[in-house]
Parts: structure tokens; sequence; C-alpha cells
């Protein structure tokens, strides 16, 4: 899933102190699950916000509403009665549901409440890691189940580099070297043979590299 | 084992149970302070319940902060349920520490909330 953090309550309150009337949108996919952008948490960035206003004497309304998700126009449509009432909107879903919604209601500043970091993993409650870059061009069956792009600081094809140490990786001696992983599970699998063949360059064009990406399904199409 | 008349206790089966929300609410409904008395740390029946409340009363001091209100108008305190006169003790304690601090800023101010969707 898509994980995000929440911002600083201050910078949220810079976006929006201008403003007479504020709906905190949240999101209950991704964010939701990362405990960043869900009910949960709508109800209480609205209510410190509602404190801090209270406290600087400004006649403030702060709404709230939990979205099923942000990234489809059916449950974005559930707000469109509502929303030419308020001045602003603060979205905690994650990028895509910022600037879904912004698209929807161009004529609303949709501010966003948290900051979208990666699609990862829940490792245990409270601890969220990265598993992958939607590079676009999936090589999971050459290494094992273990993604080089992601879990390699370098995104190297062909590693492990010399920064690995220990199984760890040079950036952080808490991060566990991608390509070690990747050696640990092929012995395991009898595959070592993978490391005799070098992997090719890979066509980034698939991922950001050939730009903003679309995906087209035509049987799913109506 | 006297207590301030003007606390209010909620029950709950157990700290475990307190959320951010219920805290910041109670503030924003114009209480002065918040305690959470909780079990002491290693007698929860649940396991870890007050410990999980500790930090969730550790992010809403925080969250207080950030928001330019005192964080010590929220508190954990752990103490056993037999312990009255150590319950009317933090009371009292906690009580005396936010008069210091004055009425909560938010008492009666004018953000408003309705309900969206």
């Amino acid at each position: 899933m898509i994980m995000a953090k929440p911002k600083p309550i201050e910078e949220i309150i810079n976006e929006i102190k201008g403003f007479d009337k504020i709906l905190v949108a949240g999101c209950n996919g991704c964010v939701a699950v990362c405990e960043a952008g869900g009910l949960k948490e709508v109800e209480i960035l609205a209510s410190a916000l509602r404190m801090y206003f209270g406290n600087q004497h400004k006649n403030m309304q702060i709404d709230e509403v939990s979205l099923t998700r942000q990234c489809d126009k059916e449950y974005l449509a559930e707000i469109k009665d509502r929303i030419g009432s308020y001045d602003a909107v603060v979205s905690i879903a994650c990028g895509a549901g910022v600037q879904f919604m912004t698209e929807m209601y161009n004529t609303k500043r949709i501010y966003p409440g948290v900051n979208t970091c990666f699609i990862g993993v829940t490792e245990e409650k409270g601890v969220w890691t990265e598993r992958c870059q939607a590079c676009g061009e999936c090589i999971l069956a050459r290494t094992g189940g273990i993604c080089p792009i992601a879990r390699c600081s370098k995104r190297i094809l062909n590693g492990p580099c010399g920064g690995s140490s220990n199984g760890k990786c040079e950036i952080d001696k808490d991060v566990p070297c991608g390509w070690q992983l990747i050696y640990e599970r092929l012995k395991e699998l009898g595959e070592l043979k993978r490391f005799e063949e070098p992997v090719s360059p890979k066509d980034w064009a698939t991922s950001r590299d050939g730009g903003p990406r679309k995906l087209v399904k035509e049987d799913s199409q109506i | 084992m006297n207590y301030p008349v003007g606390i209010r206790i909620v029950k709950l089966p157990c700290t475990g149970r307190v959320a951010v929300i219920h805290l910041l609410k109670a503030l924003e409904k114009g209480a002065d302070g918040v305690f959470v008395a909780g079990c002491m740390e290693g007698d929860c029946r649940y396991q870890a319940g007050n410990l999980r409340a500790k930090k969730r009363v550790a992010y809403v001091r925080q969250l207080l902060q950030s928001i330019g209100m005192e964080p010590e108008r929220v508190a954990m305190y752990n103490l056993s349920s037999g312990e009255g006169p150590r319950f009317a003790e933090i009371s009292r304690e906690m009580a005396e520490k936010v008069r210091q601090f004055g009425p909560n800023p938010v008492k009666g101010k004018g953000v408003r909330k309705e309900k969206a969707a």
C-alpha cells in the first residue's frame, strides 16, 4: 500500500490560517492503514486545528469527512454538494488523492495534510517499510522475490556493491543490503547460478524516466 | 481521601482503550486538564494497555506543544486500584498544576464544527 506520514501541524496551520471554513478530508484506503490519513487521523487533526484557532480567537469552522477512497471519482463525488461552502480542504490522502480532488473540484484550494512516502508493507504495528518503486517492469522472478530496485540503495541490477558489509548497506547500519538478501534467498532456493548471468541494463522508460504513466485496460472500459 | 469536586471520572476497562482523540476531545470541549490513571507498569491485566496509553499521552502532549497549549494539561499516572488515597493525591496534584496554567484557553471559543458527509 501507499505509505504517508502526517505533515507537521504548523505547516498545515500556515496554509489555512487565512480561511474561515475548512474541511479536513481523510481517505480510508492506504493512508488509513498506515495511520496517517484515515477517519481517526481526520478527527485528531481537525480537533487540534479547532483548538489552535480557538486559542487564536479566530472564528473558524473546521469540519470533518472521511471518504472510502480519494483516488476514485465516485467517492470524491460524495462531497460535491457540500464542498462549495468551504474555503479550502485539507486532504490527508496520498498525493494522488490530493491531486484527484483538485482536478474534480478545481475552483477549491486543496492542501495536503500528509507527506506521501512510498509503496510498502506493515512490518509490525506502527512500522512500515518500502518494498516497491513501481518501476513498471517487475524483475522479482529473477531475484528470488526481493526487489533490488526498492531494497538496494543504489538500485543496481548486479549486486552487491562494495558498500555491503556484514549484510548491511553502507548508508545505514540498520538497512539490510538488498543484494545480500537476494543472495541468501537464491542460495536457499538453490538458484545461485543466476549470479553467473549478469542482468542486462533495465529499460527505465517504464518507470518515471518515461514521464507520467498511464494504464489502460480496454476490456474494463465502458 | 478527598479529591477536587471539579474532576469528572470516565471509567474504562483498561487505559489501553484510551485513544488520542478521547484526550483531545476532553480538552476541545473545555476540560482544563486530563489525566489518565492506569495500573502500575507491569501489572496490566491485558499485558500492555497502560504502556499503550502512556505512548498516546506522550503523543498528545507533543501535539499540544505544536498548537501552543501547555503539554502538561495531559498526564499519565500509574497506581493500583486499591490506592484510593493515592488517587485523591494525584487528583489534587493535577488540579493544582492545571490551576497554575489557568483555564483552558479553548473553552467557549468560537471554533465550530458541523457534521459533514
